[in-house]
């Protein structure tokens, strides 16, 4: 049983990773800011999923579980409300110069 | 192991301090700059956190990376209109090499200093916690803050109430006592106004939590009030509600209220027990927790208003 949560939480926190480096290498890459901003909304909010779910074997705790879980939920609210406001100012300002 | 793995971690990170922090000094763009810093900020606050010091991880996230960043960006967005001129105007070489004499002086003599800090380095840290039994406290940090050096803290409040005064005394006089920041919704967008209904009450509850472990905990009056001062900014420009103009006097009597709460019971304490903020024996946690919150409405209402800005329009 311990096993099995080690290698779920290696598995879940090393893929959470990779998530998080393909979107980065995507905001690099990408030719726009609104595919920039598609990239790292994407692939970030899957790569902070994935890594909580890797942690929470190892919260330690039902409330511990529980913040690491409201983590997830307010990044991901914050994340997906500032990426609009970023791409409605990006759309209404135009491409830059 | 996993020592190897921690030392690489952290020389990864301070590598990552030092190219962040020079890089935010070196940008010309004043907005790209205060972005590097607010990033710079939470980068710091791993390094706290790293250093075993969650308090100062707390704050520095809350107050150095939020405020301070918040503060920086809105005055990146006024200064706007003039940074091409400002850029323009390179200053001499001169005044140039003078510049980076100094600075460059300024951080040879801190390196110097802590490199020539005695091994181990001369520590209160015993003293203070021996002494914490008699607070009633479970916190060394609160009961730094909140006991053995209250007058320091007391002091930070009452810088806050300056800067503030400092704020708002930049209003022309047409709007004095006016209402700060830009007209009700100026930024009005349905997604802004769906993030502070979400945000705003788990706000709330987060900085209450922060608030009340404190005394036990890491966490406390500050980083909350910080929080509940988002929280209310982040309503404000949603346009939910408006911000207050600044001459109402229950804005003035709740900015206030903290620090006299403070004084008072500082000199209560010359009264019964002595000495200036001394508190009388066995009531050291409950004067504690009425400073703090005394504190907490004054510190979230007077930081708010600095991020909000000098009184802007008429009511």
């Amino acid at each position: 049983m311990t096993l099995a949560l080690d290698v779920l939480t290696v598995v879940a926190v090393s893929s959470g990773a990779f998530f998080f480096l393909a979107g980065t290498v995507g905001f690099l890459r990408f030719p726009d800011s609104l595919s920039r901003l598609h990239a790292l909304t994407k692939a970030d909010n899957l790569g902070l999923g994935l890594i909580m779910l890797g942690l929470l074997p190892r919260a330690g705790g039902v409330g511990s579980a529980l913040k690491l879980i409201a983590v997830w939920l307010l990044a991901q609210v914050a994340g997906a409300a500032v990426t609009q406001l970023l791409a409605r100012a990006a759309r209404t300002a135009g491409p830059p110069a | 192991m996993t020592d190897a793995l921690a030392l690489a971690f952290d020389f990864g990170l301070a590598a990552l301090v030092l190219i962040v922090a020079t890089w935010t000094l070196l940008t010309r763009e004043t907005a790209a700059a205060a972005v590097g810093f607010v990033a710079y900020g939470l980068l710091l606050t791993l390094v706290w956190m790293r250093l075993a010091a969650p308090d100062v991880a707390l704050t520095e996230a809350a107050i150095g990376s939020g405020v301070t960043g918040t503060l920086l960006l809105g005055a990146a967005a006024r200064l706007r209109p003039t940074e091409a001129a400002a850029e323009a105007e390179q200053p001499g070489k001169a005044m140039r090499f003078v510049v980076a004499l100094l600075c460059a002086s300024v951080s040879a003599g801190i390196a110097g200093t802590i490199l020539m800090l005695p091994d181990p380095a001369p520590t209160l840290a015993a003293e203070a916690a021996a002494a914490l039994p008699e607070t009633g406290l479970g916190n060394a940090v609160t009961a730094v803050l909140l006991s053995f050096r209250s007058i320091d803290t007391l002091l930070e409040t009452v810088v806050l109430l300056l800067a503030l005064l400092g704020v708002w005394s930049l209003a022309p006089d047409r709007v004095w006592g006016g209402r700060p920041g830009p007209r009700d919704g100026a930024y009005q967008s349905e997604v802004l106004t769906f993030l502070a209904q979400i945000l705003a009450p788990f706000g709330i509850v987060v900085a209450m939590h922060f608030f009340w472990i404190g005394a036990d905990a890491p966490g406390g009056k500050f980083q909350a009030a910080a929080i509940l001062a988002a929280m209310w900014i982040l309503v404000q420009r949603a346009g939910l509600v408006d911000s207050p103009p600044v001459s109402r006097r229950w804005l003035r009597l709740v900015v206030v209220a903290g620090p006299v709460v403070f004084l008072a019971i500082g000199f209560l304490g010359s009264a019964t027990a002595g000495a200036f903020l001394a508190y009388p024996e066995g009531y050291a946690k409950p004067l504690i927790i009425a400073i703090e919150a005394a504190l907490l409405p004054s510190l979230a209402v007077a930081l708010a208003l600095l991020v909000a800005g000098p009184p802007a329009r008429t009511e």
